[in-house]
């Protein structure tokens, strides 16, 4: 969008005319519903203004990543709802590129076997409309686990149940070094490269990099539990009889059902389109490339790394960042199950309790909005600096 | 890599016989594990009893893994199925699970389910209990629709059946006449028919519309809407009218950059309070215009597009022709670019369809909603399984049919170029 | 001057076609040669089994006396001597023409990036496109493109170079800069093989050309031999077609 053509040519009578109306159109659409609303608000007492974020929630939330109650704020109840989509948004993305690539990759596979599986998975998983596949993780997969008294047991550290999945909590002491620990040697890493490309390009020896940061990242942090006195201590969920006949878990941490069936409805779902995408990128890149490269002396593995993987990756990122803002967008669907996502908290129970729709609803897309166009925005200059220059 | 001991062809031997043995081990307990019930590694801990014909199966497959062996039959498996690690465990964790699921799968869905009957008890056996799709099989197609006058949402859809096929099969000069009808005077005809109130036709309120047929009818509207909405906002993005162009961008990216949900609670929650007070506008008609207006930002960026698409010597060789912006448009450019994006119009008609299920949050009861409806009826509690497999097969065979049919058209239409 | 290049016998197959049947073949160091032949002849899939972009089944490959087999560090090591260019060009579209030229000898060869550069640009002279250097592949015109795949293949220091229809995607007037840049290569001394329609160019710089049909090499012959006095009927019926 480049703001410095946005000149009115207020000469031309005949290009003029259609501008002034559609200004008008839409000043007269707002004063319209403005004005509207104003009365109906005035009907119900209540009047526009943000303030109401600052009231007393007064209701509870199932699950949440930072310390809430009833006696919080509307304001707290819309970070607790955002935490709660971001969460369900980087694992549901992480899930579906691992699901993503893997599938992308099998269905241009030799291996009959392994191809036709893959393109079945895609075709299935598809054409189900997504709020089907959370109903049916939800309502139906998850439904079948057992009562927490018969869980299914990981060697006493983790039980699977109906009421949800409970795994040990971190207890971590100097947490703090031991993540600083890791942020050194991200650090680390990073200079790592960057000497073995100066030792490459300068004297031609090349430097194992990936080996040597993979040691690091593995012996720093493990470094700081030895010397640093970190430590990690678990607290495992134990069963709990709370009367005759209903048993619960207690300690460790538990993650809802809602969250499970939407983490993995979503991965399952964008999967496929990921999948497509990382198919399309390895087709894209034309075969006379493998073998002018093959001919050069290039091996299998400086093909993929030098040749193939940087053009597949331009043509599969675009699309697949596109695909990550849907993921985050449907991650609303949790409404339909009740997982506390900004929708349901603050859209949905917020809402009704004040009765203020325009704000809330306006904050509630906005902050959709706002996350759409920001990774737009960084899309849009990632691709200009990628794209291939041609005439 | 760790070289412990690599089969090859000078091994030959020593590796075919330490592989075949394991690979035949792995299959005998998977075979028996599975289909007769005998554990032959029920000495080993559950997890490992569980795994091992994998565990047996991989390891024998690394040590038959030889680069050019000589035997025609070993190479050529080699090379296709066993070609790497990776490989190989996932083909044989693709058996595993294909042979695993699949007999208990079809037993549930087909053999052991119960299909006659008219009530919960008359399920007995273990599988599916499809009486209950039977029974509530009206209500899922029609909603809350009254059974007597169900004949009129079959005959809306046959009119508009027919209608679609005679786009297909009348010749060029009538086409155009056929789609204008279909746009503009079908749907009054559709709504009148279905809705009542005229013609001694009794009137039902939209709220007892739902099912299957309200999905078809809701999302047949939204396709007819924002097609025409799209285009103009295709065009206008492209425009070179500022003020136009940058009002068409703002439009077309704040209905991108929100969920569908939050659009259909604007549409239930927000709408009313922009309209004047005491005004009612039909719930139905809300959440159409607000699905409506949504899909037509998609629409407008899949139109623009096939516009960019064209050369741009066809828009040099109408303004050289004397053609105006809108005679230019309508004779030359739409024509040619609708046709080029039908494979992604029929897209975003099947993300459409995908998306219908979404209006029960609003209160509108479609196939999902009524299944949902129906689950928690006290005389059929518990079959919520059997009715969401139910909606995902539905769902999927018409997507699967509609996606079929785009890559048909798709690989049709770029072979005629 | 000695054998640099012998095939003994070989057969190919691509599923049930046979695309080479008994194929014997001597090329001596410094020897130029052309293959000419009807499009299916096996003319492509020949040289590209010299550097295994193709697998033969039967019979035996040697190159600069290394016996092409399925063994992967003798391919990748006979593929650093023989240089290919593609009809297609095949350059690398997201590297600099510099960055195609250096890829190899400094991911291969473990040059140091100056001296990759050096003798990169020295190629790109030969060819005159040193100019062109920091463009991208798709700034350039047809012409260009080859002579930066011939420059690319160049800077790998090859003992041979293969041409696989070298000039049939371009445009006419860029062929005659491509195919003089073959013929400098031709007089400084370095062994080519060239599957090519330009019988101008073969007469002009082969010293011997090799006719094939249905797989087989049909007649291999002095380049003057061939042309006034072709022994095979079939290689008379194709002469007289193309010239």
């Amino acid at each position: 969008m480049n703001l410095k053509n946005f000149k009115i040519d207020f000469k031309n009578k005949k290009r003029l005319i259609p501008q002034v109306l559609t200004i008008f159109f839409i000043i007269f659409v707002f004063a319209y519903f403005s004005y509207n609303a104003q009365i109906n608000m005035g009907n119900r007492g209540i009047s526009f203004g943000y303030g109401f974020l600052s009231q007393e929630a007064s209701f509870d939330i199932t699950f949440s990543m930072i310390d809430y109650d009833g006696s919080y704020s509307y304001g707290r109840a819309f970070l607790v709802g955002l935490l709660n989509t971001l969460l369900v948004s980087i694992i549901g993305i992480i899930l579906c590129t691992i699901l993503g690539v893997t599938i992308g990759i099998g269905r241009l596979s030799q291996n009959y076997l392994i191809a036709k599986a893959a393109e079945w998975y895609v075709e299935i998983f598809r054409n189900i409309p997504l709020l089907l596949q959370i109903f049916f993780w939800y309502y139906g997969a998850l439904r079948l686990l057992p009562l927490p008294e018969n869980a299914i047991n990981f060697n006493d550290m983790s039980f699977l149940t109906i009421k949800g999945w409970y795994v040990p909590k971190f207890l971590w002491t100097n947490f703090s070094l031991f993540f600083s620990s890791f942020i050194a040697s991200l650090v680390a890493i990073f200079y790592v490269f960057k000497y073995a490309k100066k030792q490459r390009e300068e004297i031609g020896k090349h430097v194992p990099a990936g080996l040597i940061s993979l040691s690091i990242i593995i012996i720093l942090p493990a470094l700081t539990f030895l010397l640093g006195g970190v430590t990690l201590q678990f607290q495992y969920p134990e069963l709990n009889q709370l009367s005759d006949t209903v048993y619960n878990f207690k300690g460790g941490v538990s993650i809802i059902p809602e969250l499970i069936s939407l983490a993995l409805a979503l991965s399952m779902y964008t999967a496929t389109f990921v999948a497509e995408n990382v198919r399309a990128g390895i087709e894209g890149v034309g075969k006379g490339q493998k073998e002018a490269a093959a001919s050069i002396g290039l091996t299998r593995g400086q093909i993929l790394k030098l040749v193939v993987m940087p053009q597949a990756l331009r043509i599969i990122i675009p699309p697949t960042t596109n695909q990550y803002l849907n993921l985050t967008k449907n991650s609303s669907l949790a409404a339909a199950i009740a997982y506390p996502d900004i929708v349901l908290v603050f859209a949905g129970t917020a809402l009704m309790q004040t009765g203020r729709a325009i704000e809330i609803i306006s904050i509630t897309m906005g902050t959709y909005l706002f996350l759409s166009l920001t990774i737009s925005v960084l899309m849009n200059s990632y691709n200009k600096k990628m794209a291939i220059k041609e005439k | 890599m760790i070289q412990i001991f690599k089969p090859n062809r000078g091994n030959l031997n020593t590796s075919l016989s330490i592989g075949l043995p394991l690979i035949a081990l792995g299959f005998v307990d998977f075979f028996g594990s599975t289909f007769l019930s005998t554990n032959i590694t029920g000495f080993l801990p559950n997890t490992l009893s569980y795994f091992f014909p994998l565990i047996a199966g991989s390891l024998g497959l690394y040590f038959i893994r030889i680069e050019y062996s000589g035997i025609r039959i070993l190479d050529n498996f080699n090379k296709n199925v066993n070609s790497t690690t990776f490989n190989s465990v996932l083909t044989l964790l693709i058996i595993f699970i294909l042979f695993k699921y699949t007999p208990p799968l079809l037993n549930w869905l087909v053999f052991d389910a119960d299909f006659t009957g008219s009530a919960k008890e008359d399920c007995t056996s273990g599988g599916a209990c499809w009486v209950f799709v039977k029974v509530w099989f009206k209500r899922f197609m029609y909603g809350m629709y009254p059974n007597p006058e169900q004949w009129r949402i079959n005959t809306a859809f046959f009119i508009l059946f027919v209608l679609v096929g005679a786009a297909f099969f009348v010749p060029a000069k009538y086409k155009k006449f056929i789609i204008l009808f279909m746009l503009f005077i079908y749907p009054i005809i559709g709504i009148k028919l279905i809705s009542g109130g005229i013609f001694g036709l009794k009137w039902i309120e939209t709220g007892a519309w739902g099912g299957l047929s309200l999905t078809l009818i809701v999302s047949a509207f939204a396709l007819i809407l924002c097609f025409p909405i799209g285009m103009f906002l295709a065009l206008g993005r492209r425009s070179e009218l500022p003020v136009i162009k940058y009002s068409s961008i703002g439009f077309i990216e704040i209905w991108r950059g929100v969920p569908l949900i939050t659009v259909l609670f604007m549409s239930a929650v927000m709408f009313p309070m922009f309209l004047p007070d005491g005004t009612y506008m039909d719930k139905l008609m809300r959440v159409i215009i607000a699905i409506t207006l949504f899909e037509a930002a998609y629409m407008a960026e899949v139109i623009r597009g096939g516009l960019q698409a064209l050369p741009r010597g066809q828009y040099d060789a109408s303004k050289s022709l004397g053609m105006g912006y809108w005679r230019m448009h309508l004779l030359v450019i739409l024509p040619q670019a609708l046709k080029l994006v039908i494979p992604g119009i029929a897209n975003t008609f099947l993300a459409l369809v995908k998306d219908t299920p979404l209006i029960f949050v609003v209160g509108l009861l479609e196939l999902a909603g009524m299944i949902g409806l129906a689950k928690t009826n006290p005389k059929w509690l518990g079959m919520a399984i059997e009715g969401y497999v139910f909606a995902g097969l539905v769902f999927w065979v018409i997507c699967y049919a509609m996606s079929r049919y785009s890559q048909r058209l798709e690989k049709r239409l770029s072979t005629e170029r | 001057m000695s054998k640099i290049i012998e095939l003994r016998n070989v057969n190919k197959w691509f599923d049930k076609f046979q695309a080479l049947k008994d194929v014997n073949l001597e090329v001596n160091q410094q020897e130029k040669i052309v293959i000419c032949g009807p499009s299916g002849s096996g003319k492509s899939t020949l040289i590209r089994c010299i550097n295994r972009l193709e697998e033969h089944q039967e019979g035996h490959i040697v190159v600069d006396g290394n016996e092409i087999s399925e063994n992967t560090k003798d391919i990748e090591k006979i593929r650093a001597e023989v240089g290919m260019v593609f009809q297609q060009f095949n350059l690398f579209p997201h590297l600099s023409i510099l960055d195609n030229c250096t890829l190899a000898p400094i991911w291969v060869k473990k040059l140091p990036k100056k001296q990759a550069e050096e003798i990169a640009m020295q190629n790109l002279k030969r060819v005159q496109i040193d100019d062109q250097a920091l463009k991208f592949p798709g700034q350039l015109s047809g012409g260009q493109q080859q002579r930066a795949a011939l420059a690319r293949a160049l800077c790998m220091e090859p003992k041979i170079m293969l041409f696989d229809e070298p000039t049939s995607a371009l445009d006419p007037e860029m062929i005659k800069e491509v195919l003089d840049a073959m013929v400098d290569l031709a007089k400084a001394g370095m062994t080519m093989i060239v599957v090519t329609h330009e019988m101008g160019f073969a007469k002009e710089v082969a010293d011997n050309m090799i006719f094939m049909d249905e797989g087989r090499i049909v007649e291999k012959a002095k380049t003057k031999d061939f042309f006034n006095n072709p022994k095979s009927d079939r290689t008379k019926l194709f002469l007289s077609q193309i010239l």
